[in-house]
């Protein structure tokens, strides 16, 4: 792999940038693998990059019935922030967070992790014990938060008005090594180390069945043709059930539709990340300048990548309250994402009833920040075949225990 | 944004003034139930690509719940019928068998 | 240079001539201009500057679909930046200003970026910026985010108003040109409900602008005719102005009107955002010229042939003195001649076709045009102003055969047809080669609720580019559509549209074919992003093959236009690199609006005080009126204290738990959920319901009861009372009235329907008001009515009569441990008993209480709050509530859930009391409790967490409660706290009764 820098660029500019090579290879399917994971999207090429890089695992290959990050790692609102309440959600989100941050140096391809700062917003009495609360975890956690008054929040983002009529704004949950990133060049940056690893990333390659015998998994079929395979990795979000059916087993999930909209660009007006569950809306501006605005999820089943207008109504009602400004600004885009929701909203990353078999799925409406997370629990898993580390808390077995790992406890919204 | 019939006022209604409520037909189980059968009570779910029953309450109407029999993928609308039912009705299946053949039939 | 013509322009008023500002010039224009024709009628062409290079940007087209010439329009709370000058009507006094050029447009710093352009391709964003790491977010990130963004920031809230409409139709038909209006005139005369939507404020669409005829006269004629008929049909409504934005599930569509941008002094809102529900839809939403893809296309001066001739007609404005024609189709040649017709020069025609023999051809030879077939542009040449044109062969590599100088470059590269609305929802498209062009795909349309299609295409959205077939096309979708939506079509219509005949275009995706490496960075394909054809095709040489990767790899499409004018041209370059076909690459999701639509048009009204309205108890007005600092309770609002003007917030809550214990304190509980229950089977329901056996609860008693989840946790309580033998009266949490009341009417709806049982949620219905302190029965007594004794009205007992000749229901409960009556009345008597409450009270020095003093003394007593001490991972088991779940009962909502082993395990934290051990000392809220043990990932063990936290002033220190892993078994142990500022508060583990343990004091 030709490494990317200033000097290649300026090197190949010589030359109308005729010589920079493929970013990842186009392979044919072999007809077996150490390990094949099923979904390339962020956290199913995460998951085989730490398998290579953190257990040397690299004859594997990431199948993907559309393109690579083609999913929701496509369409989110880029949010990355770790101030979760729960022990095992903050472990996890942390972990992401602080490998988001040398994340471009790591792949050498700049996924623009920018650090600027998420707070969210407390509006009411409630919601400030609530985010004290949560401050008082991350303080114990290792999770660098902390509660935040009016003039503070004012401070760092000059276009919220404090005193709406309906919620004032009480104080902010100020998370400030928390950010964005480019959501399209984390799946693209991991699928180039990927690749130059020597595993295969194949696209339009559609899983159709998953062989097995005697309970373990013997490979899969695909519509390029059968692959073998003793570990197997379903990472494929919202399409996790139907996976799941061809697996023989069942998953407690629903797979809804989950909004998002642009703005047209402005110059830039807001350096941070913000988040007002109160009024259910939250807001950030890409460096290109539109305000990346995050809506609600749809109450109904659906694998439509689209959504009904009312819920980017209320969304953007919402945000007017809280961002005045917003109401002269003009929606560029809205669209849809299908999100796979657990029945405690937290993800899955699990053994399987089939034998060889592990599921990464529920991430629900807050999958991106937890990319690097979760592919790094996830390979653990898959090279060990034991539920321990970052993901012991995320099993399967925890909705028949009563175990849950609630987060809603402290915020109740999409995230 | 879903246009639904409630089945109980006879009205079409706005998916906003409705309140969406998940998987129909599943079975209660309660006190006595055994570990598997309570997980999958409480939290296993159908989330099929295709035809799916689902229960609706016409909340800013009526009041009443019903139950809809939809296509998750292009959401048409087979029909709706009575909550107050444990399977759907035969001349709905029926008709949704006519409709998508290769449709696996209703299981509880 | 572009200037006004003496004679002409169908859509101007020379009789209202209007003056406006132009970064900060003034300059004059006509009524009917858009402010592009009237800039361009003052020879303004460098409008601004693109996104990363900051080239110089003028007018390229005519319509929506500009994706240059944007500015910001107007000023402080009506500023809005990014205004289309096409889109723009011309009004008095307007002001426009150039974007993202610093310090003015013709001398913009940022403009060597576009020196640099060669070592910024696409995607260079990834490879780069990698050292030193903090770099990016320190010097890289901010220098790039301040150089990015098109218009600045709004900074004001917003001076306009907006509303919602609702139309519900059997046929919405988007797009006011004769297929729309053909359609229309189908429908309408079958006697169909039709909204008919045109996004201009005229109706026509292109058809008189391209010298269309329809039964033999001028399209125009038959547009005013046909426009008469449909305005004085009763059942067709016209809207111009009004765009459709999108199209949704179920027949569902967004309308967009704007209503006074065009005159900004009107009153009534700016926008009104149409929602509607139509049986079937008809797209008649035109089609969009393609740009071609030269070198220097994007100077300006190089237009959209369709635009010049519109600005030649419509607005008797010359773009430019001398004119080029570039074409690969017989339809460009309008624009020569009609910039012949308008005494101004057409240097020459180059078309890219061997052959160009067809009528319109024809006619430009005839007037002494030259026409150059086979051949290209090799170059446009200029930087601020276009100057000349090199040509070239098209089948070469560019060699420079001729220079012809010129001041506009028209050019025709074939017509896309816009397929937005049929493509919202799930249409898909084919690729017609002989047109090359996307059109609608009939067999594969967007379905609605029935499964069948509800939206159509007519005219030359549909892929019909001459007249002729367009009005028949909007006969025919119209016939269709018409009997769908359930109408009988009645007779056919005999109107005919002629227009000049033409010959097929040549698809050309690059001119010069065989262009190099160095024309092709200098090609545009995405005007406002600058994406080049080097642009696209290194994205496929890196890889990036999808279509999807290439547009978010070049950002190509992705800028305010969405890709309308660059999409397809850049699609064609895509799948030439890949050696494909251009259907196999495909499109690009088509997602709404079609065209950006206000954020205040999607909030509408509901903003201010009408974003969430509060509810109102029956006091409010008079909490309001005397101190109430209120706090939002759910949608209610509660006050949080009553403070007096000679106190703080704290003080006043500290005077009055002092005077509630002491004498009385009145609180207003309306806000607490009550729901009846009322049938035969109540008991056995109520039973379900709660954790506690509510059936044997004696009628005239009252029971404290919880109710948990099917998942076994805590959800809400209240106190259940019984009003006869089939009707129960349930208190729920003042935010849990109507998530109770549903989850009741779940059970009976849905699992229990053979039960006969009736709910009714009353809250609003009753005012109810607390009675609270030692003094509470003197107060009634004085009032009078009936018998609040002891005796005669016991704790945990109820009674209905009258108090002080009011209605009253009165119950001895207390959340306070004092002596305590709620007292409920009919709501609107509430006022009045409030009323008297505190004239008559005030000799036993009844004061008025809070939330914050409701809060305090329930944490003195140890009784819990849903949403403090549970938090929906919280089970009664928890907090010491055993004593509330019925071991009898076979069954209850959360029984089974409770029984899983995690609920069951003897570590979960349970509810204890807290005092701190320094008496001046108070835990913070969401303190949590540690061992000082580390745990194996380096978190600190947490043993605990605090739930409630205040000072109590009735016993002068600090009280808590808390859940603490094996709590109950560790009284008297201490426990330590760490604070955020690093302190740590040190505390003993105690009943959570603080205050009269014994309940002494409430049961008098």
């Amino acid at each position: 792999m030709k490494r990317y820098s200033a000097f290649a660029i300026a090197k190949n500019a010589v030359n109308y940038h005729r010589g920079w090579e493929r970013a990842w290879a186009k392979p044919e399917p072999k007809p077996e693998y150490d390990a094949i994971i099923i979904g390339a999207g962020g956290h199913g090429l995460a998951t085989a990059y730490y398998l290579g890089k953190n257990y040397g695992i690299t004859n594997v290959a990431i199948v993907e019935k559309g393109w690579l990050g083609g999913g929701n790692t496509g369409r989110n609102t880029t949010i990355i922030r770790s101030n979760y309440l729960q022990d095992p959600s903050a472990a996890i989100y942390e972990k992401a967070r602080s490998l988001y941050e040398t994340m471009s140096q790591d792949l050498n391809y700049n996924v623009m992790f920018s650090p600027r700062g998420v707070m969210m917003l407390a509006q009411t009495e409630h919601e400030v014990r609530g985010y004290q609360r949560t401050a008082h975890a991350n303080a114990l956690q290792g999770v660098e938060t902390k509660f935040i008054s009016p003039q503070r929040v004012k401070q760092l983002c000059p276009i919220i008005e404090l005193s709406g009529p309906r919620f004032p704004v009480l104080g902010a949950l100020w998370q400030p090594r928390g950010g964005t990133a480019r959501h399209d060049a984390v799946a693209w940056g991991y699928a180039r180390a990927c690749s130059d690893m020597g595993m295969d990333v194949i696209q339009q390659c559609e899983v159709t069945g998953i062989t097995q015998s005697g309970g373990q998994v013997t490979g899969i079929e695909t519509t390029k043709g059968v692959m073998k395979t003793k570990k197997l990795g379903i990472v494929v979000a919202g399409n996790s059930g139907h996976l799941a059916d061809m697996g023989g087993f069942r998953l407690p999930l629903e797979s809804v539709s989950l909004q998002a909209l642009v703005s047209e660009p402005v110059k830039p007006c807001m350096d941070v990340v913000v988040m007002a569950n109160t009024v259910h809306g939250y807001m950030s501006q890409s460096d290109k300048g539109e305000m990346v605005i995050g809506g609600g999820t749809d109450g109904f089943n659906s694998y439509t990548q689209r959504g009904s207008f009312h819920h980017l109504e209320e969304t953007v009602r919402a945000l007017i309250e809280t961002f005045p400004m917003v109401s002269r600004l003009k929606m560029l885009r809205h669209w849809g994402g299908i999100v796979d929701v657990t029945g405690d909203r937290s993800p899955i990353i699990s053994k399987t009833p089939l034998g060889g078999c592990f599921i990464n799925c529920g991430w629900g409406t807050g999958g991106f920040k937890a990319i690097p997370g979760s592919g790094w629990a996830m390979a653990e898993l898959m090279s060990t075949g034991e539920t321990q580390g970052l993901a012991a808390e995320f099993g399967l077995n925890r909705f028949q225990e009563g175990r849950f790992i609630d987060e809603s406890v402290a915020a109740g919204v999409a995230h | 944004m879903l246009h639904l019939t409630c089945p109980n006022c006879g009205q079409m209604v706005d998916e906003t003034d409705l309140h969406a409520g998940g998987q129909a037909h599943i079975t209660r189980h309660g006190a006595g139930a055994s570990d598997a059968d309570f997980e999958d009570y409480l939290f296993m779910r159908k989330n099929p690509k295709g035809v799916h029953f689902e229960r609706w309450r016409h909340v800013y109407g009526c009041g009443k719940w019903f139950h809809a029999a939809r296509c998750t993928t292009t959401l048409q609308v087979f029909g709706t019928y009575s909550a107050q039912t444990l399977t759907p009705p035969k001349p709905l299946i029926t008709k949704i068998k006519k409709l998508r053949p290769e449709w696996e039939g209703f299981e509880k | 240079m572009s200037t006004r013509l003496p004679q002409g322009g169908r859509l101007i008023d020379r009789k209202s001539a209007l003056e406006f500002n132009w970064n900060g010039t003034r300059l004059m224009g006509y009524a009917g201009d858009t402010l592009a024709s009237a800039l361009l009628a003052n020879n303004q062409t460098l409008i601004g500057r693109s996104f990363k290079y900051h080239r110089p940007r003028g007018i390229l087209a005519s319509g929506p679909e500009e994706p240059n010439a944007l500015v910001g329009l107007g000023q402080g709370a009506s500023f809005e930046p990014n205004q289309r000058t096409t889109t723009t009507e011309l009004f008095t006094d307007l002001s426009a200003t150039s974007q993202n050029a610093w310090p003015s447009v013709h001398f913009d710093i940022m403009g060597f970026n576009r020196i640099l352009s060669r070592v910024f391709p696409a995607g260079f964003y990834y490879k780069t910026f990698l050292f030193p790491r903090f770099a990016w977010k320190h010097l890289f990130e901010p220098v790039i985010r301040r150089a990015a963004g098109l218009g600045a920031a709004p900074k004001t809230p917003d001076a306009d108003r907006y509303e919602y409409f609702y139309a519900t139709v059997d046929m919405l038909i988007i797009g006011g040109g004769i297929a729309g209006l053909a359609a229309a005139l189908r429908a309408g005369r079958a006697g169909a409900r039709v909204l008919l939507l045109e996004q201009t404020a005229h109706w026509g669409g292109r058809a008189p602008v391209d010298g269309a005829e329809i039964n033999g006269a001028a399209a125009q004629d038959w547009i005013n005719t046909t426009l008469a008929e449909l305005d004085g049909m009763p059942n067709v409504t016209l809207k111009n102005r009004t765009m459709g934005a999108g199209v949704y599930d179920h027949g569902w569509a967004t309308g967009y009107e704007r209503l006074t941008d065009h005159a900004p002094k009107a009153a009534g809102p700016r926008h009104r955002l149409w929602r509607i529900r139509a049986k079937r839809i008809i797209s008649a939403t035109g089609a969009v010229e393609r740009p071609l893809s030269f070198a220097g296309n994007d100077i300006p001066g190089v237009m959209l042939a369709s635009a010049v001739r519109d600005y030649l007609i419509n607005y008797a404005t010359s773009c430019g003195d001398r004119l080029v024609l570039a074409t690969n189709n017989d339809d460009g040649y309008r624009t020569a001649l009609a910039q012949h017709a308008a005494g101004l020069t057409v240097a020459a025609v180059i078309d890219a076709r061997a052959s160009a023999a067809g009528d319109l051809p024809q006619q430009v030879r005839a007037l002494g045009i030259p026409v150059h077939t086979g051949r290209a542009i090799a170059a446009a040449k200029g930087n601020k102003y276009l100057k000349a044109v090199t040509i070239c062969a098209q089948a070469g590599e560019g060699a420079v055969l001729e220079t012809i100088p010129c001041d506009v470059l028209a050019m025709s590269g074939g017509w896309s047809p816009i397929v937005h609305l049929w493509s919202h929802c799930g249409g898909k498209l084919h690729w017609d080669a002989t047109q090359a062009m996307f059109r609608p795909d009939p067999m594969r349309p967007p379905l609605g609720a029935d499964g069948t299609g509800f939206v159509h295409v007519a005219g030359s959205a549909n892929g019909h580019l001459d007249a002729a077939s367009v009005l028949k096309d909007g006969f025919d979708i119209g016939t269709l559509a018409t009997k769908e939506a359930g109408f009988k079509a009645g007779p056919a219509l005999k109107d005919m549209a002629t227009s000049t005949p033409e010959h097929p275009i040549e698809p050309i995706w690059q001119m010069p074919q065989g262009m190099g490496p160095k024309k092709q960075m200098k090609t545009f394909l995405d005007y406002q992003n600058d994406v080049k054809v080097s642009d696209v095709r290194l994205a496929a040489r890196e890889g990036y093959e999808s279509v999807e990767h290439t547009k978010r790899y070049t950002t190509l499409g992705m800028a305010t236009d969405q890709g309308k004018l660059s999409n397809i041209n850049g699609l064609a370059i895509l799948a030439d690199s890949l050696n494909a076909e251009i259907p196999d690459v495909g499109t690009t999701t088509f997602r709404p609006p079609y065209h950006p639509i206000s954020m205040g048009s999607i909030a509408g009204d509901a903003r201010g005080e009408l974003f969430k309205p509060v509810r109102q108890s029956p006091i409010h007005n008079w909490i309001a009126d005397n101190g109430g600092f209120f706090e939002p309770v759910a949608d209610w609002r509660r006050p949080y204290c009553y403070q007096r003007t000679d106190e703080s917030v704290s003080e006043a809550v500290t005077r009055e738990i002092l005077n509630t214990r002491k004498n009385i304190g009145l609180l207003d509980a309306s806000t607490l959920g009550k729901i009846i229950v009322k049938g035969p089977d109540a008991g056995r329901f109520m039973d379900m319901m709660y954790t506690n056996m509510m059936s044997t609860l004696k009628v005239g008693k009252c029971r404290y009861g919880l109710m948990c989840t099917e998942n076994g946790f805590l959800s809400d309580d209240g106190v259940v009372a019984r009003l006869d033998s089939d009707t129960f009266l349930c208190h729920t949490t003042s935010g849990g009235s109507d998530r109770i009341h549903a989850w009741m009417e779940e059970w009976l709806q849905t699992e229990w329907w053979d039960w006969q049982v009736y709910t009714a949620n009353v809250t609003e219905q009753y005012a109810q008001i607390a009675v609270v302190g030692p003094k509470a029965r003197h107060l009634l007594e004085k009032l009078g009515g009936m018998d609040v004794s002891g005796e005669n009205l016991p704790f945990m007992g109820f009674l209905d009569g009258e108090i002080g000749g009011i209605k009253a229901r009165a119950f001895r409960i207390s959340f306070s441990g004092e002596l305590s009556y709620e007292i409920a009345v009919p709501a609107s008597d509430g006022q009045a008993f409030w009323d008297m409450c505190i004239e008559a009270g005030a000799e036993f020095g009844l004061q008025p209480y809070g939330t914050e003093c409701l809060h305090v003394m329930r944490a003195e007593k140890g009784f819990i709050m849903i949403g403090d001490e549970t938090d929906g991972t919280v089970i009664p088991q928890d907090l010491g509530l055993s004593w509330a779940i019925s071991k009898k009962k076979e069954d209850f909502l959360g029984k089974r859930a409770q029984l899983r082993p995690h609920m069951q395990d003897p570590d979960r934290w349970r509810l204890v009391g807290l005092r701190p051990v320094n008496d001046g000392e108070i835990i913070p809220d969401g303190a949590y409790a540690v061992d000082g043990t580390i745990r194996e990932n380096g978190v600190k063990n947490m043993i605990g967490r605090v739930t409630s936290t205040y000072y109590s002033p009735t016993l002068g220190h600090g009280i808590a409660m808390g859940l603490v892993q094996n709590g109950p078994e560790r009284m008297g142990e201490q426990i330590d706290f760490p604070t955020l500022d690093g302190k740590m508060i040190r505390a003993t583990i105690c009943d959570p009764v603080f205050y009269d343990p014994e309940g002494a004091l409430q049961n008098v």
